[in-house]
């Protein structure tokens, strides 16, 4: 492990931690652009060049920016003054902690992550394009179909709820007030009878 | 400990820290964020297992994260449009106050 590794992971998880503690959500939000541009380092490191700008590009570039803006649109930019902790945080705190402790066992103790690291892999913007072309056409249109019907939903769901028209909010007003005012004249028996009629 | 080692134990500190921002905080944004950063503990995953592991030339593993950013940005804009949605209705963000299905 190079000492730049360590140095960038170290960063990384410090920001992590910041985003998911700090009280306000702006300052949240701005700590996970670090923790982003932290990972994405983390996979320039690992010769991922394209993995790390798309990273760079899409997470900070859209999830980041619409992160702010839904923080914005929700007016939650201010400092809750009540605890920003859902009751029971300690259970999750421990479950969390349970989860690392079992992760980080099996990976310091598989034997197959052990061994010594084979020769850097060549990864060049051509072979990836080369391998979604061919042997992942079908991910990539499919994928494509996706942002697509997820841009639609978004915008649908986003979109402002139109006031009901006169007309059916009436005839559910009539329809109630019938339900509520007719007689309750039959009898438990009778209907049973008249359902097996 | 090898790089392989240590970029796991790195994914796994950030799932878990993940885990807990998801589980533990009030705010529906920030459940949404703890969610981003597991589904990036993942990805490290894939990539750390694509540069050490045997037959990196198939580029299996950078193909799956490169869905799986695609993936991350489908669901960051339909959650984030969920949450504007339930703002409109329920005037907060809180996750402990909205407790009805009928609104």
């Amino acid at each position: 492990m190079s000492l730049p590794f360590i140095i960038i992971a170290f960063v990384t998880l410090l920001a992590a931690a910041a985003a998911m503690s700090l009280r306000n959500l702006v300052h949240c939000a701005l700590s996970l652009v670090v923790a982003l541009a932290g990972l994405a380092g983390l996979y320039l490191q690992l010769d991922a060049q394209f993995v790390g700008f798309a990273q760079i590009l899409v997470y900070i570039g859209a999830v980041a920016i619409l992160i702010v803006f839904a923080v914005l649109l929700t007016r939650s930019d201010a400092v809750p003054n009540q605890t920003v902790l859902a009751p029971g945080w300690s259970v999750g705190i421990i479950v969390s902690a349970v989860v690392f402790a079992m992760l980080g066992w099996a990976t310091l103790n598989s034997p197959g992550l052990a061994r010594d690291m084979p020769s850097i892999p060549r990864a060049t913007v051509k072979d990836i394009g080369d391998h979604l072309m061919t042997r992942f056409l079908l991910p990539l249109e499919v994928i494509g179909l996706l942002l697509t019907a997820a841009l639609i939903g978004a915008v649908i769901i986003a979109m402002k709820e139109e006031p009901r028209s006169n007309s059916s909010g009436s005839r559910g007003n009539e329809a109630a007030s019938f339900r509520k005012t007719e007689p309750p004249h039959v009898g438990p028996h009778e209907a049973a009878k008249g359902g097996r009629s | 400990m090898t790089p392989l080692q240590g970029c796991l134990l790195v994914s796994s500190l950030l799932f878990a820290i993940g885990l807990a921002g998801a589980v533990t905080r009030r705010n529906a944004i920030l459940a949404l964020v703890g969610i981003e950063l597991m589904l990036n503990a993942a990805n490290l995953n894939f990539i750390a297992f694509w540069r050490y592991g045997p037959n990196p030339e198939a580029l299996s593993g950078l193909m799956v994260v490169i869905f799986s950013i695609a993936i991350a940005a489908a669901e960051a804009a339909v959650g984030l449009a969920l949450i504007i949605a339930i703002y409109r209705h329920y005037k907060t963000a809180n996750l402990d106050e909205i407790k009805d299905l009928k609104g």
